[in-house]
Protein backbone atom coordinates (compact mmCIF):
# COMPACT_ATOMS: atom_id res chain seq x y z
CA UNK A 1 0.00 0.00 0.00
CA UNK A 2 1.36 3.44 -0.74
CA UNK A 3 1.24 6.36 1.64
CA UNK A 4 -0.52 8.92 -0.30
CA UNK A 5 -1.48 12.40 2.10
CA UNK A 6 -3.30 15.89 1.50
CA UNK A 7 -2.51 18.27 3.81
CA UNK A 8 -2.01 21.70 5.25
CA UNK A 9 1.13 20.63 7.48
CA UNK A 10 4.92 20.48 6.68
CA UNK A 11 6.56 17.12 6.45
CA UNK A 12 9.83 15.37 6.84
CA UNK A 13 11.76 14.23 3.91
CA UNK A 14 14.20 12.01 6.37
CA UNK A 15 11.25 11.19 8.89
CA UNK A 16 9.84 9.39 5.23
CA UNK A 17 12.30 7.77 3.70
CA UNK A 18 13.37 5.83 7.50
CA UNK A 19 9.90 4.71 7.62
CA UNK A 20 10.25 2.88 4.14
CA UNK A 21 13.09 1.60 4.98
CA UNK A 22 12.07 0.43 8.53
CA UNK A 23 9.16 -1.50 5.83
CA UNK A 24 11.26 -3.30 3.96
CA UNK A 25 14.65 -5.12 3.82
CA UNK A 26 14.91 -5.55 -0.29
CA UNK A 27 14.95 -1.90 -1.08
CA UNK A 28 18.38 -1.00 -3.08
CA UNK A 29 17.31 2.21 -3.69
CA UNK A 30 15.48 5.55 -2.65
CA UNK A 31 14.94 8.37 -4.74
CA UNK A 32 13.24 11.62 -4.01
CA UNK A 33 11.77 15.19 -5.10
CA UNK A 34 11.01 17.67 -2.50
CA UNK A 35 8.99 20.56 -4.37
CA UNK A 36 9.45 23.99 -2.72
CA UNK A 37 7.73 27.68 -2.96
CA UNK A 38 9.66 29.96 -5.03
CA UNK A 39 9.70 34.23 -4.08
CA UNK A 40 9.31 34.88 -7.74
CA UNK A 41 7.11 33.47 -10.59
CA UNK A 42 6.96 34.93 -13.86
CA UNK A 43 8.99 38.19 -13.56
CA UNK A 44 7.04 38.80 -10.47
CA UNK A 45 7.99 38.42 -6.50
CA UNK A 46 5.32 36.19 -4.96
CA UNK A 47 4.94 36.77 -0.89
CA UNK A 48 2.43 34.39 -0.39
CA UNK A 49 0.92 31.14 -2.25
CA UNK A 50 -2.67 29.36 -1.28
CA UNK A 51 -3.38 25.86 -2.42
CA UNK A 52 -6.77 25.13 -3.34
CA UNK A 53 -7.71 21.00 -4.17
CA UNK A 54 -10.84 19.30 -4.96
CA UNK A 55 -10.93 16.82 -2.30
CA UNK A 56 -11.01 12.85 -2.68
CA UNK A 57 -10.67 13.38 -6.14
CA UNK A 58 -7.10 14.80 -5.19
CA UNK A 59 -6.29 11.28 -3.45
CA UNK A 60 -8.02 8.75 -5.60
CA UNK A 61 -5.78 11.20 -8.65
CA UNK A 62 -2.39 10.36 -6.77
CA UNK A 63 -3.22 6.93 -6.00
CA UNK A 64 -4.24 6.71 -9.63
CA UNK A 65 -0.69 8.74 -10.81
CA UNK A 66 1.52 6.20 -8.34
CA UNK A 67 -0.33 2.97 -9.93
CA UNK A 68 0.85 3.66 -12.83
CA UNK A 69 4.42 4.06 -11.93
CA UNK A 70 4.38 0.78 -9.98
CA UNK A 71 2.80 -0.99 -13.42
CA UNK A 72 5.84 0.24 -14.97
CA UNK A 73 8.93 -0.53 -12.92
CA UNK A 74 9.90 -1.78 -10.03
CA UNK A 75 8.10 0.18 -7.52
CA UNK A 76 8.35 -1.48 -3.88
CA UNK A 77 6.98 1.45 -1.41
CA UNK A 78 6.63 4.65 -2.27
CA UNK A 79 5.01 8.13 -0.64
CA UNK A 80 3.61 11.34 -2.14
CA UNK A 81 2.72 14.23 0.52
CA UNK A 82 0.87 17.44 -1.11
CA UNK A 83 0.37 20.29 1.39
CA UNK A 84 -2.44 22.52 0.77
CA UNK A 85 -3.76 26.00 2.33
CA UNK A 86 -1.36 28.28 2.63
CA UNK A 87 2.43 28.38 2.67
CA UNK A 88 4.73 31.29 1.94
CA UNK A 89 8.29 31.46 -0.17
CA UNK A 90 11.04 28.86 0.98
CA UNK A 91 8.18 26.41 2.78
CA UNK A 92 7.80 22.89 1.27
CA UNK A 93 4.77 22.06 -0.84
CA UNK A 94 4.94 18.53 -2.39
CA UNK A 95 7.34 15.48 -1.40
CA UNK A 96 7.52 12.55 -3.49
CA UNK A 97 9.58 9.41 -2.36
CA UNK A 98 10.17 6.25 -4.31
CA UNK A 99 12.00 2.68 -2.79
CA UNK A 100 13.05 -0.21 -5.44
CA UNK A 101 15.65 -2.44 -5.60
CA UNK A 102 17.70 -0.46 -7.50
CA UNK A 103 18.52 3.30 -8.57
CA UNK A 104 16.95 3.47 -12.39
CA UNK A 105 13.82 2.19 -11.30
CA UNK A 106 13.31 4.81 -8.12
CA UNK A 107 14.51 7.78 -10.14
CA UNK A 108 12.48 7.13 -13.16
CA UNK A 109 9.43 6.13 -11.38
CA UNK A 110 9.72 9.33 -8.99
CA UNK A 111 9.80 11.88 -12.05
CA UNK A 112 7.53 9.95 -14.06
CA UNK A 113 5.07 10.83 -10.95
CA UNK A 114 5.87 13.90 -10.44
CA UNK A 115 5.33 15.27 -14.26
CA UNK A 116 1.67 13.09 -13.84
CA UNK A 117 1.10 15.12 -10.37
CA UNK A 118 1.49 18.36 -12.51
CA UNK A 119 -1.00 17.83 -15.12
CA UNK A 120 -3.42 15.52 -13.37
CA UNK A 121 -3.90 15.67 -9.73
CA UNK A 122 -7.05 18.73 -9.11
CA UNK A 123 -4.47 21.41 -7.24
CA UNK A 124 -4.81 24.76 -7.91
CA UNK A 125 -1.75 27.38 -6.81
CA UNK A 126 -3.38 31.45 -6.32
CA UNK A 127 0.02 33.95 -5.39
CA UNK A 128 0.03 37.03 -4.04
CA UNK A 129 2.16 39.74 -5.65
CA UNK A 130 2.63 42.93 -4.76
CA UNK A 131 0.13 43.90 -7.95
CA UNK A 132 -2.77 41.64 -5.78
CA UNK A 133 -3.69 38.16 -6.30
CA UNK A 134 -3.85 35.78 -9.27
CA UNK A 135 -4.14 32.34 -9.79
CA UNK A 136 -1.16 30.87 -11.45
CA UNK A 137 -1.53 29.20 -15.29
CA UNK A 138 -0.87 25.68 -16.31
CA UNK A 139 2.22 25.27 -18.10
CA UNK A 140 3.04 24.24 -21.54
CA UNK A 141 6.13 22.90 -20.29
CA UNK A 142 4.50 20.50 -17.94
CA UNK A 143 2.19 19.28 -20.13
CA UNK A 144 5.43 18.37 -22.32
CA UNK A 145 7.39 16.35 -19.70
CA UNK A 146 3.79 14.34 -19.30
CA UNK A 147 3.45 13.69 -23.02
CA UNK A 148 6.85 12.29 -23.09
CA UNK A 149 6.17 9.66 -20.94
CA UNK A 150 3.91 7.96 -23.26
CA UNK A 151 4.63 4.57 -24.78
CA UNK A 152 4.27 4.11 -28.47
CA UNK B 1 -30.26 16.61 -10.96
CA UNK B 2 -26.39 16.84 -11.31
CA UNK B 3 -24.12 18.03 -8.44
CA UNK B 4 -21.97 20.50 -10.24
CA UNK B 5 -19.00 21.65 -8.52
CA UNK B 6 -16.68 24.17 -9.51
CA UNK B 7 -12.97 25.17 -8.17
CA UNK B 8 -10.37 27.81 -8.52
CA UNK B 9 -11.04 30.79 -10.68
CA UNK B 10 -14.11 29.27 -12.14
CA UNK B 11 -15.52 29.23 -8.41
CA UNK B 12 -14.54 32.75 -7.83
CA UNK B 13 -15.87 34.58 -11.18
CA UNK B 14 -19.27 32.47 -10.66
CA UNK B 15 -19.22 33.29 -7.20
CA UNK B 16 -20.47 29.69 -6.00
CA UNK B 17 -18.56 26.15 -5.06
CA UNK B 18 -21.67 24.32 -6.24
CA UNK B 19 -25.26 24.15 -7.38
CA UNK B 20 -27.76 21.28 -8.58
CA UNK B 21 -28.15 21.46 -12.08
CA UNK B 22 -30.91 19.48 -14.64
CA UNK B 23 -29.75 16.73 -16.59
CA UNK B 24 -30.01 18.39 -19.67
CA UNK B 25 -31.73 16.44 -22.79
CA UNK B 26 -28.01 16.17 -24.46
CA UNK B 27 -26.49 13.62 -21.92
CA UNK B 28 -22.99 14.38 -22.06
CA UNK B 29 -20.41 16.90 -20.88
CA UNK B 30 -20.97 18.77 -23.82
CA UNK B 31 -24.60 18.82 -23.25
CA UNK B 32 -24.07 20.46 -20.04
CA UNK B 33 -21.46 22.77 -21.06
CA UNK B 34 -24.38 23.87 -24.05
CA UNK B 35 -26.88 24.27 -21.22
CA UNK B 36 -24.57 26.53 -18.82
CA UNK B 37 -23.44 28.46 -21.49
CA UNK B 38 -27.14 29.62 -22.58
CA UNK B 39 -27.61 30.78 -19.23
CA UNK B 40 -25.22 33.66 -20.54
CA UNK B 41 -23.70 36.24 -18.65
CA UNK B 42 -20.97 35.20 -16.73
CA UNK B 43 -21.51 31.33 -17.54
CA UNK B 44 -20.88 32.43 -21.57
CA UNK B 45 -17.90 34.37 -20.34
CA UNK B 46 -16.66 31.69 -17.95
CA UNK B 47 -16.76 28.32 -20.54
CA UNK B 48 -16.27 30.01 -23.83
CA UNK B 49 -14.67 27.52 -26.35
CA UNK B 50 -11.41 30.05 -26.30
CA UNK B 51 -11.16 29.24 -22.21
CA UNK B 52 -9.08 26.57 -20.74
CA UNK B 53 -11.27 24.37 -18.58
CA UNK B 54 -11.49 20.61 -17.80
CA UNK B 55 -14.14 18.68 -16.82
CA UNK B 56 -14.37 15.44 -14.25
CA UNK B 57 -17.12 13.41 -14.13
CA UNK B 58 -17.50 11.37 -10.53
CA UNK B 59 -14.02 12.86 -9.62
CA UNK B 60 -12.54 11.01 -13.03
CA UNK B 61 -11.53 13.58 -15.73
CA UNK B 62 -13.38 13.29 -18.91
CA UNK B 63 -13.60 14.73 -22.40
CA UNK B 64 -16.41 17.31 -23.80
CA UNK B 65 -18.19 13.34 -25.12
CA UNK B 66 -17.95 11.73 -21.58
CA UNK B 67 -21.51 10.43 -20.53
CA UNK B 68 -23.85 12.03 -17.58
CA UNK B 69 -26.04 9.87 -15.45
CA UNK B 70 -28.55 11.71 -13.07
CA UNK B 71 -26.62 12.15 -9.33
CA UNK B 72 -23.71 11.97 -10.63
CA UNK B 73 -20.74 14.71 -9.55
CA UNK B 74 -20.13 16.87 -12.30
CA UNK B 75 -16.80 19.18 -11.36
CA UNK B 76 -15.48 22.25 -13.33
CA UNK B 77 -12.02 23.74 -13.12
CA UNK B 78 -9.40 25.29 -14.77
CA UNK B 79 -6.10 23.14 -15.60
CA UNK B 80 -4.52 21.88 -12.65
CA UNK B 81 -1.15 23.68 -11.00
CA UNK B 82 0.17 21.50 -8.15
CA UNK B 83 3.44 20.67 -7.47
Amino acid sequence: MFDIRVQPADFDLSTETALIRSRHRDVGAIASFVGVVRDTNDGTGVSEMSLEHYPGMTEAALKKIVDQAAARWNVIDATVIHRVGTLMPTDQIVLVVVASRHRGHAFDACEFIMDYLKTDAPFWKKETTPEGSRWVDARTADHDAQQRWKQT
Amino acid sequence: MLKVLYFASIREALGKDSEAVELPADPTVAGLIDALRARGGIYAEVLAANRRWRVAVNQDMVGLDGPLQDGNEVAIFPPVTGG
